[in-house]
């Protein structure tokens, strides 16, 4: 079954908290995960990992570059679960 | 005056997290309480797998209660281990200020990050390469533990990670005198942590031989020079020192526990798992320790021992303090703290270390508890049940590791 972008969103903030330490709230749409969230590669490719696990997509590494915000993820995710 | 000689080099922080408790006071009031951190582990790997052994030295208190959650997840526990007994150590010595140049780290693991690497290879099998996460590679790196403790003091005169099976940790604390010494740093923070109490590796220390099956009586199982002694408890844990050349020490006027006054190290040359009964490895390491402490046999007061509570190892090492010592081992306090702690692996030789480093500073050795009846070929007097005083004046302890392997490491350690 499908995730709603606000599931998703409070998913992938779960995801993102768990990864840096960052309380959830912090997670939000505009935040970008470089500047804003300071995730490295590293830890960038982490939180793709879990993703795809808990929302059953396949985000390929060729995609994860276009993904600066959080809200870029949401959307992503949500169009790719179709 | 040698270069070497010009270098003492001194205790200035104490960190660890073991069976008996979450830091160095805890650890260290139950040693002297004669307590024991063998448990009956919350598992049931024995049912599932067929391992002969259901107890084991597990950790007090578990990470996941002293850590931030991201470190618990991108950090092996035997990496979690080590940076819990670095930052204990690191306070403890007054977070010394020292430019980062001058600063190393030198923390090994006999085995690495097994649970990570285990884990990586179910995820692998069950749930293919896609599911693997990024951070496998960094966390099961056996210099996974040096590397993050450089991070996080900024440690950049080197960070490294020796191994030598059981006797890594003490060979790391040895590595990090020899930095000082050679002039390569004025602070290192040096020690061993291990991580293993896994069903794979437990199964396969069961495969040797070499672990106590005294499943009905976890706390006594571990008893070495005991005649009933039948093999060694896994363990788990770390401890950390904060190492120190005696000017820089002095020049801050931190609080010195002792000094790390000499290395002693040899190989047996002689078989992959059994200790040469000769000893000649075991002496050739402790008479280097001695000389290069500038120490002579009567200085010898204590001598935490490897004895791990097998039948043979136990004995070699007695028979080789005596062969050194000679008469002057009648008046060795030994302790083999082991007897409590179960048995750390790479752990164990930074943990006895430190123990012998308390033991000078409060001029007291830790008991040996489970010796019902002391083997008959026990050849140096034994610290039972109760701490022992330590003479006054100057003294000279030792601690001795030994691995798998064939690798002998003795640490010679003086009064400040």
């Amino acid at each position: 079954m499908a995730h709603t972008a606000s599931e998703i969103l409070e998913g992938l903030a779960e995801i993102v908290a768990e990864e840096t330490g960052l309380p959830t709230d912090a997670v939000v749409a505009e935040k970008s995960f470089t500047d804003d969230l300071d995730i490295d590669s590293l830890s960038m490719m982490t939180i793709v990992t879990h993703a795809e696990d808990k929302f059953g997509v396949r985000i390929p590494d060729d995609e994860v570059k276009n993904l600066a915000t959080v809200g870029d993820a949401v959307k992503f995710i949500e169009g790719a679960q179709a | 005056m040698t270069a070497a000689a010009s270098r003492e080099v001194v205790v200035t922080g104490l960190g660890a997290t073991t069976p008996l408790g979450g830091d160095v006071p805890t650890t260290w009031a139950a040693a002297l309480a004669g307590e024991s951190g063998a448990r009956t582990m919350e598992n049931d790997w024995s049912e599932k797998y067929g391992i002969p052994v259901t107890f084991a030295a597990t950790i007090k208190v578990k990470p996941e209660e002293v850590l931030p959650r991201p470190e618990i997840k991108r950090m092996d526990p035997s990496t979690q281990y080590a940076m819990i007994a670095a930052r204990e150590a690191w306070q403890d010595a007054g977070a010394p200020e020292v430019d980062g140049e001058r600063l190393g780290a030198v923390v090994s693991s006999g085995i690495g990050g097994i649970w990570t690497t285990l884990d990586g290879w179910d995820t692998l099998r069950e749930r293919g390469a896609r599911r693997l996460l990024p951070m496998t590679v960094p966390m099961l790196m056996p210099n996974s533990p040096a590397a993050y403790v450089s991070l996080e003091f900024g440690a950049q005169a080197g960070a490294h990670a020796l191994v030598s099976a059981c006797a890594s940790g003490a060979e790391a604390i040895g590595y990090g005198i020899d930095m000082i010494r050679a002039g390569r740093a004025d602070v290192v923070v040096c020690g061993g942590t291990e991580a293993t109490i896994h069903p794979m590796p437990i199964a396969a220390f069961a495969a040797s031989r070499t672990l106590s099956l005294r499943n009905d009586d976890p706390a006594g199982a571990s008893r070495p020079y005991d005649v009933d002694r039948d093999g060694f408890v896994i363990g788990e844990g770390a401890a950390v020192v904060v190492l120190e050349s005696a000017e820089h020490a002095a020049a801050r006027g931190a609080r010195v526990y002792a000094r790390l006054a000499g290395v002693g190290l040899s190989a047996d040359a002689y078989h992959i798992t059994s200790p040469d009964p000769d000893g000649k490895g075991q002496v050739a390491a402790m008479r280097r320790a001695l000389a290069d402490a500038d120490a002579t046999g009567p200085d010898v007061v204590h001598v935490n021992a490897h004895a791990t509570s097998t039948k043979v190892g136990d004995l070699t090492e007695t028979r080789s303090i005596r062969t050194l010592l000679g008469a002057d081992a009648d008046h060795v306090q030994l302790s083999a703290t082991k007897s409590m702690t179960g048995h750390l692996l790479g752990g164990a030789g930074a943990l006895e270390t430190l123990f012998a480093v308390k033991a000078v500073h409060e001029r007291l050795a830790p008991p040996t508890i489970n010796v019902a009846t002391p083997d008959p070929e026990l050849q140096v007097p034994l610290v039972r049940d109760t701490p022992s005083a330590l003479p006054d004046g100057d003294i000279v302890a030792i601690n001795n590791s030994f691995g798998f392997g064939g690798h002998n490491v003795a640490l010679a350690i003086t009064n400040a």
